[in-house]
């Protein structure tokens, strides 16, 4: 170990002498790497097997994503900071925001040589809106509302056309202006025509038109998938080291053990028992930024107290004064949550707390929840005992007693955590309505924009409106929001539809979560988007 | 002996039948609907949830989906996982793994255990003897994680001399160190067994015997002593095997080795009802049939116990 570091410590020096002595070198690029563009080692990721068959339209967890991120070009892409930009696509117009037309790049391919058409995405979303078992179905009927699409399926329900080659139209049963934004996501990735004669041989072997595709050994179970770099890929992410290496891990303490040892470059999580000593592990190798998590507790309008009247708004505001979020986040999450100041994410556009009205409904204020809450009981006196339900398989137990813990300290009244044995059986009885209980909520972003979480869980009658909300006046915004031309207006429309969740609060807002993360001493140029996934194309490691 | 080896496999079957059937109830009478778990914060459509558990037969009452298992397992297929992956697969590729892990474990745990009881047995109360007491109550009394996470930490960060977790193959070299964290526990238990047994079979006439009739030390060590003190550190090591293979999850887990235990981990961790049970199925068996072996071998070893019926 010890030579490895010094003889590092020496190339060092020879690298900044040769920069000394040829003088001008600084000046053209400035790129502190030396050498060529693209490095050729290959970057050995932390991973693990994914839950379900790589198939776009059924991924929706981050190991299947991260590996089909790398292997498929979606129209779009989305860079670190949650923007985007074209990438199989050259232009996505409409005039109305309902009529869309798509045109793509000329002369691409998929990696086994076939061509990438309007037909390659036509068919692709086709075959997932009409197969009701792909977990990322929702997407054509809920996330986005395609014209004609159903949930029981059904052939060609999508109001898609092609054009020609390159070219293909979308009708949208509403107008939604952000429609570009959400492309960039897995479940709009093109297909090429192998996959429509044996998806399960797809789901093993994907066949894509990314920046890397699978090397000879391609995915061995159980152990690790390898990528290499897709030389038939002409797009902006194209891939500057020798390929991708995905180990699998049993546990993030075998991987992060692993990274100190420099066996693995890669890592999307710090273990809980590495949390306080990875800054001194890693040093500025260690990664800690915000993240498109938003942390919740939902209590449904049928619950006794809580329901949809004057009590129950003035209850859920009692409530959600009474926790103190900064120091749970700080004692429990030791820094790595963050307050939540609204309903969606400090990383996504729009974001402004300050600037919507009823904001401060999230500040810790013992005496104003004491007030709100003798003035619910004068409507109707408070009886039993205020339950927070979760999952006990989670490791969600300490935050739950901490939030009741200061529900109780603040109301005087009883509080505790009421524990699921594990996710299903909490997600069965809030799926039935049948829980009596608030109980813990969250979401995690599918693409860069408000539009995703409100519209998911806030709007009458959406898929995930676990607390069954119903505001016309929030639905007219968020619908006004969605059809808005720039940024500037959607956000402004937006941040009025926040300020009627924060009036009748169907959830309180807890915290933001954040990546904390890390990498080997062997690659350099990593950064982790604002999904929480390194730039995997973008590292560079020298062999 | 042949009716003795055929009494013994049936009574296996009611212990097969017994245990499939408690490990599928206790899994399937789990409350919850495993399908709403993969949608994670997501509430899928009734639609999409009544596809899925056409898909997966949840759809099914629960007798009628433990015949359909069952009569897929006597055919030789142990289902598939939810990600569509066969179980007889992930067995085949990750039994030989865990197998070449516990065999390692269990040369460590003969070579230094049945050395180390060697010479404490003969030099009864001398240095030798009160630390090896001393080291081997140390090891019983950690827990196996502690154990691991001190080796790789110690051996793998720290001091390099290993990889802290086994890289891809799974090679020899990288099983050095999980197979001597395996085998430290029970390496205690071999030595201690070593010892108390060679002490009780010096004592024996047999062996004033062989020293009377002018044998040589370096012949009734081995010859005389050891062979005899074998026979109850054979069948410990033995059941450790079974143990070894079964119980390899924890520190598979820790130093990520591809086998059995792993799998189990994360099929636990995924909630993949029809891996876990299948896994934990196969492994009753190994079980069951490990402990046949050492009934068989208990004869083999000591040919008094053969001739008594």
């Amino acid at each position: 170990m010890r030579i490895t570091r010094i003889a590092a410590a020496a190339g060092g020096i020879a690298v900044a002498a040769a920069l000394v002595l040829s003088g001008c070198s600084s000046d053209n690029g400035g790129n502190n790497n030396g050498g060529g563009s693209a490095s050729t080692g290959v970057v050995n990721v932390a991973w693990g097997e994914p839950e379900n068959p790589l198939i776009p339209a059924n991924t929706n967890e981050v190991n299947g994503g991260q590996v089909l991120n790398n292997m498929f070009a979606g129209l779009v892409y989305y860079k670190a900071d949650g923007s985007w930009d074209y990438d199989a696509a050259e232009s996505i117009e409409s005039d109305d925001y309902i009529n869309w037309t798509i045109k793509l790049k000329a002369d691409q391919t998929f990696s086994d040589g076939t061509p990438v058409t309007a037909d390659s995405f036509v068919k692709a979303w086709q075959w997932a809106a009409s197969n009701p078992d792909l977990l990322n179905q929702w997407w054509f009927i809920d996330a986005i509302a395609f014209e004609g699409g159903t949930y029981d399926g059904g052939e060609d329900t999508l109001a898609l056309d092609v054009v020609d080659d390159t070219t293909f139209t979308v009708k949208l049963a509403q107008p939604r202006a952000d429609f570009p934004v959400a492309l960039g996501y897995t479940v709009f990735f093109p297909l090429p025509e192998s996959f429509f004669d044996d998806p399960d041989a797809f789901g093993d072997a994907p066949v894509g038109n990314g920046p890397y595709k699978l090397s000879e050994d391609g995915w061995v179970h159980g152990e690790s998938l390898n990528l290499v770099p897709n030389e038939s890929y002409t797009g902006p992410r194209k891939a500057q080291n020798g390929g991708l290496n995905f180990i699998v891990y049993a546990t993030q303490d075998a991987a992060y053990a692993d990274l100190l040892s420099d066996n693995v470059d890669v890592i999307d999580t710090v273990p809980t028992s590495a949390l306080e000593t990875y800054k001194d592990d890693l040093g500025d190798r260690a990664v800690e930024q915000g993240s498109a998590v938003f942390q919740s507790f939902t209590m449904n309008y049928n619950l006794e107290h809580f329901g949809n009247d004057d009590e129950g708004k003035l209850r859920r505001a009692a409530i959600s004064h009474a926790i103190n979020r900064a120091e749970i986040t700080d004692v429990i999450f030791q820094g790595t949550r963050q307050p939540a100041e609204d309903f969606t994410s400090p990383v996504i556009a729009g974001f402004d707390p300050e600037g919507i009205e009823g904001s401060d409904v999230m500040e810790y204020d013992v005496d104003k929840a004491k007030e709100l809450w003798a003035q619910a009981d004068t409507i109707n006196p408070w009886s039993g005992t205020f339950q927070l339900a979760y999952n006990a398989d989670g490791g969600h137990q300490e935050w739950v007693d901490a939030t009741v813990n200061s529900i109780k300290n603040a109301l005087g009244i009883d509080a505790v955590g009421l524990p699921y044995p594990d996710f299903a059986g909490l997600r069965t009885e809030v799926n039935d309505r049948t829980i009596k209980a608030a109980f813990r909520t969250g979401w995690q972003f599918d693409f860069p924009s408000q539009a995703n979480i409100l519209g998911a869980l806030y709007v009458t009658g959406a898929g995930s409106n676990d607390a069954d909300y119903s505001n016309a006046n929030f639905d007219k915004l968020f619908r006004e929001g969605l059809a808005a031309p720039t940024q500037e207006e959607q956000s402004e429309l937006f941040n009025e539809a926040q300020g009627q969740l924060f009036e009748d609060l169907p959830a309180i807002p807890l915290w933001y979560g954040s990546v904390t993360a890390g990498y080997s001493s062997l690659v350099d140029n990593v950064e982790y988007g604002w999904d929480s996934w390194p730039i995997l194309y973008n590292v560079t490691k020298s062999e | 002996m042949i009716w003795y080896i055929i009494r013994r496999l049936l009574q296996g079957i009611p212990v097969f039948f017994g245990s499939t059937f408690i490990i599928f109830s206790m899994v399937f009478a789990m409350p919850g609907n495993p399908v709403l778990r993969m949608f994670g914060d997501r509430t899928p459509s009734p639609e999409q949830i009544a596809a899925l558990e056409a898909k997966f037969h949840l759809d099914q009452p629960f007798l009628s989906r433990y015949f359909l298992y069952l009569g897929d397992v006597l055919q030789g297929n142990l289902g598939t996982t939810y990600a569509g992956q066969s179980v007889n697969e992930i067995l085949a590729r990750t039994f030989p793994t865990t197998l070449r892990l516990a065999l390692l474990a269990v040369v460590i745990q003969l070579g230094i255990g049945v050395l180390a009881g060697l010479i404490a047995g003969l030099r009864k109360g001398g240095v030798f003897d009160n630390a090896s007491l001393v080291i081997t109550l140390l090891i019983i009394s950690m827990p196996v994680f502690v154990f691991a996470f001190v080796a790789q930490w110690l051996f793998g960060i720290q001091l390099g001399w290993a990889r802290p977790t086994v890289g891809p193959g799974a090679p020899w070299s990288d099983l050095l160190l999980p197979a001597i964290v395996l085998a430290g526990l029970n390496l205690a238990y071999v030595l201690r067994l070593t010892r108390a047994s060679v002490i009780e079979t010096s004592q024996n006439d047999f062996v004033r015997m062989a020293y009377g009739k002018g044998l040589t030390r370096g012949r009734v060590i081995p010859v005389h002593i050891l062979r005899n003190s074998m026979i109850p550190v054979t069948t410990n090591i033995a059941a450790d095997f079974g143990i070894l293979i079964v119980g390899a999850t924890v520190t598979e887990g820790i130093f990520n080795v591809p086998g059995v235990g792993n799998e189990l981990f994360k099929a636990i961790n995924r909630h993949d009802t029809p891996e876990i049970v299948s896994i934990v199925t196969i492994l009753v068996i190994v079980y069951v049939l490990v402990n046949i072996a050492i009934d068989l071998l208990y004869g083999v070893l000591d040919p008094r116990i053969r001739y008594v019926k």
